[in-house]
């Protein structure tokens, strides 16, 4: 076992010893502190528990990527999913504590006096709740695998306990104070490494600042003026300049923000809040501590690609001797080679690296092969083919002997994950960014468990099924709810329902198209009743799903159910090296064919298509 | 008006006022208006890229917290105040 395994042992162990001890220390004594933590929590803390709630996996690991490789277009993420808790302390944070109950569907339930309305909250947010689970799970699986080389099931089995104990123990109580304990182990391990880049690139400490400051040695040359001219100079679009649609940003940006303001775990965390004016300044404090990350964010994105770029583009653009060569790679691209989610061919056989945009010629290429290989439309992919090497023929890098972009695959994950390892960081920060990791994909599971068990204990069973149960029966209820739950999520985490991919992008707009409307108007609209609700609900519900079929075929479910085992077998047969990096990457492509929603079974990478996002 | 309708209104005035703010940084600043605000610059930032990917979360930050000064103002002056 080499040094930073040993490292990263302690450390992941070590956090793991503090979420137990917390655990432990915060049992649940009624249900009161089983749904809303008795209602006790400082809005500081509980601003500090949103925010690890709210990052999951997806804000840790993917985000700095999707925005080094979308540059200016991924801005939409930032703003979608931190403009959202504008709408949240304004528009229901308040009214919905100040209406005191313990969960969404209880509200919905009572302001329109209907157990209907409540039992269509039920299941929106059991959807919503859900499926947004199953790529947590995911995580935790895939963090294990990378950094400890344990199976993709044994880290999944081992979060899975984890979450297991403090959940079921602590309930609202337990999983406040271990949120809180993570949010300090993410935002620890996300900005000390982005510090120290920022300090290697431009000599600012504060990344933010860094990311508009002048390169250190440069005299006077802006970091992202220096972005744009090197990643232009190779083909690609400028770094800061749009690439999509106006409408494609705004409408993306749009949705995310009301998404966040409408998922279900993300409004319960401010029942547990003392008064309601600590429920308005919680959203503020969740938002600085959110912004802490988002804004580094950026900047991890933008110094990532730089480094990137100049260690393969390491001399004159077109020079022969301009280019890594592939022998002398650095080692952090040997082990990123291993996981498949960096991957390079030499094209043209000198020996050197090429990264650049080629125009679609890689991407053209690939698809014949595939289309040879699997069977297809071959003469409509050769032509596909011939057209883009036509136009490569044409353009500049053709007269430097290159044959195509040589970097085949640059996953977006690697811009955090090998971050550390491209900036030659000690060891006790690559631990520390897997501890990060784990911590950001655990606390966003352990929220969405809660919000699933108390809908289904509180809701379904005390309200509907059970009404003349006792408190402590209740309680007793939730905890078998939380487990269940939990084995719930842990079973479809190992075995993802082949329509995952498709259902991930419901828990977004469901959250934006039925639940957020039906509380806003339910607090605003005081003509607003039970059948205008239930219906506007149903109407969310229904447009979200037909949207899907629509667009992604009706055939996702039967397509999903056929072929689960295909996919389990892939899981399997991956175990052994490296296991889940690369059963992620390849039920990634298993989609990415069909749907144009390559990047997102329950991975950690949403998608760029505005039909897949999640947090 | 009695007392509880004027607070709603203040209230609702509020909201409002700090609804214009959030889209105007983020909408407008952020995505509408980048390429004109990009001509600005801010250090190295372009000013539309810097709304979109710093500006705006920072507003929205300010905002949550004016909003609720305002509202706690509000519930002192109409006497609304939780125990």
């Amino acid at each position: 076992m080499s040094n930073l395994m040993i490292t990263t042992y302690l450390v992941v162990g070590a956090t793991f010893a503090l979420y137990l001890y917390i655990a432990l220390k915060s049992r649940a004594k009624n249900t009161g502190e089983f749904y809303v933590a008795g209602k006790g929590i400082h809005p500081v803390l509980n601003g500090m528990a949103t925010g690890a709630d709210w990052m999951s996996a997806a804000s840790f690991i993917s985000m700095a990527g999707m925005l080094a490789m979308g540059g200016y277009d991924a801005s939409a993420y930032l703003m979608g999913w931190t403009g959202g808790y504008c709408l949240l302390a304004m528009l229901l944070a308040p009214y919905l504590r100040k209406y005191g109950k313990f969960t969404v569907p209880e509200f919905i339930g009572d302001r329109f006096y209907s157990q209907t309305a409540r039992l269509v909250a039920i299941i929106c947010l059991i959807v919503a709740s859900l499926t947004y689970v199953i790529g947590q799970m995911k995580g935790i699986g895939v963090a294990f695998s990378r950094f400890l080389e344990l199976p993709f099931e044994v880290g999944l089995v081992v979060g899975m306990a984890i979450v297991f104990v403090y959940a079921v123990l602590g309930g609202m109580k337990g999983v406040t104070y271990t949120q809180i304990a993570q949010y300090v182990v993410l935002i620890f391990a996300y900005t000390v490494p982005a510090v120290f880049i920022s300090i290697q690139l431009t000599g600012h400490p504060l990344p933010q600042i860094g990311l508009g400051g002048t390169l250190s040695g440069s005299e006077g040359v802006y970091l992202l003026d220096k972005l744009d001219k090197v990643v232009v100079e190779l083909g690609f679009t400028a770094y800061t300049s749009q690439k999509g649609s106006t409408l494609d940003i705004f409408l993306l940006t749009m949705s995310l923000m009301i998404g966040t303001a409408g998922l279900p775990h993300v409004i319960t965390r401010f029942f547990t809040v003392p008064k309601v004016k600590d429920a308005r300044s919680s959203a503020g404090w969740a938002l600085v501590f959110i912004a802490i990350l988002y804004t580094t964010a950026p900047a991890v994105g933008a110094m990532a690609r730089l480094n990137l770029m100049n260690t393969v583009q390491t001399g004159e653009i077109g020079a022969p001797e301009g280019n890594l060569v592939a022998e002398d790679r650095p080692q952090w691209m040997h082990n990123w080679e291993k996981t498949g989610l960096l991957g390079f061919e030499d094209k043209n056989g000198d020996g050197r690296i090429q990264y650049y945009s080629d125009n679609g010629l890689s991407a053209a290429e690939a698809a014949l092969a595939k289309a040879l290989k699997e069977g297809g439309d071959v003469t409509a992919a050769q032509a596909k083919a011939d057209e883009a090497a036509a136009k490569h023929a044409e353009s500049k890098f053709a007269g430097f002997g290159w044959k195509g972009n040589e970097m085949t695959k640059v996953d977006n994950d690697i811009m955090v994950l090998a971050n550390p390892e491209i900036a030659r960081l000690p060891n006790w920060v690559i631990a520390l960014v897997a501890a990060g990791g784990i911590a950001a994909a655990l606390s966003t599971a352990a929220g969405l468990l809660l919000a699933i068990s108390s809908s289904i204990s509180h809701d379904l069973l005390k309200s509907m099924l059970a009404k003349n149960i006792d408190d402590k029966t209740e309680l007793l209820y939730g905890r078998i709810a939380m487990g269940g739950a939990i084995l719930l999520a842990g079973y479809l985490g190992l075995n993802p329902p082949g329509f995952a991919a498709q259902v991930v992008a419901l828990a977004f707009g469901l959250a934006a198209s039925s639940i957020f409307p039906a509380i806003m108007m339910g607090i605003f609209v005081k003509r607003m009743n039970s059948a205008g609700a239930i219906c506007g609900m149903l109407a969310g519900l229904g447009s979200t799903l037909l949207y899907i079929f629509w667009f992604k075929g009706f055939m996702f479910l039967f397509r999903g159910s056929g072929r689960p085992d295909k996919l389990c077998r892939r899981l399997r047969g991956f175990k052994l090296h490296q296991g889940a990096a690369r059963a992620h990457s390849a039920s990634g492509r298993r989609h990415s064919g069909s749907d144009g929603c390559g990047r997102c079974p329950g991975s950690l990478i949403p998608a760029r298509d505005s039909s897949c996002h999640r947090q | 008006m009695n007392n509880a309708q004027k607070y709603w209104q203040a209230n609702i005035r509020l909201v409002i006022g700090c609804l214009l703010v959030w889209f105007f940084v983020s909408f407008g600043c952020g995505i509408l208006f980048v390429d004109q605000l990009n001509a600005f610059r801010l250090g190295g930032y372009q000013l539309g890229f810097w709304f979109a990917q710093q500006g705006s979360i920072y507003v929205f930050v300010a905002l949550i917290f004016f909003y609720a000064w305002r509202m706690n103002q509000l519930d002192k002056k109409f006497n609304v105040e939780e125990a």
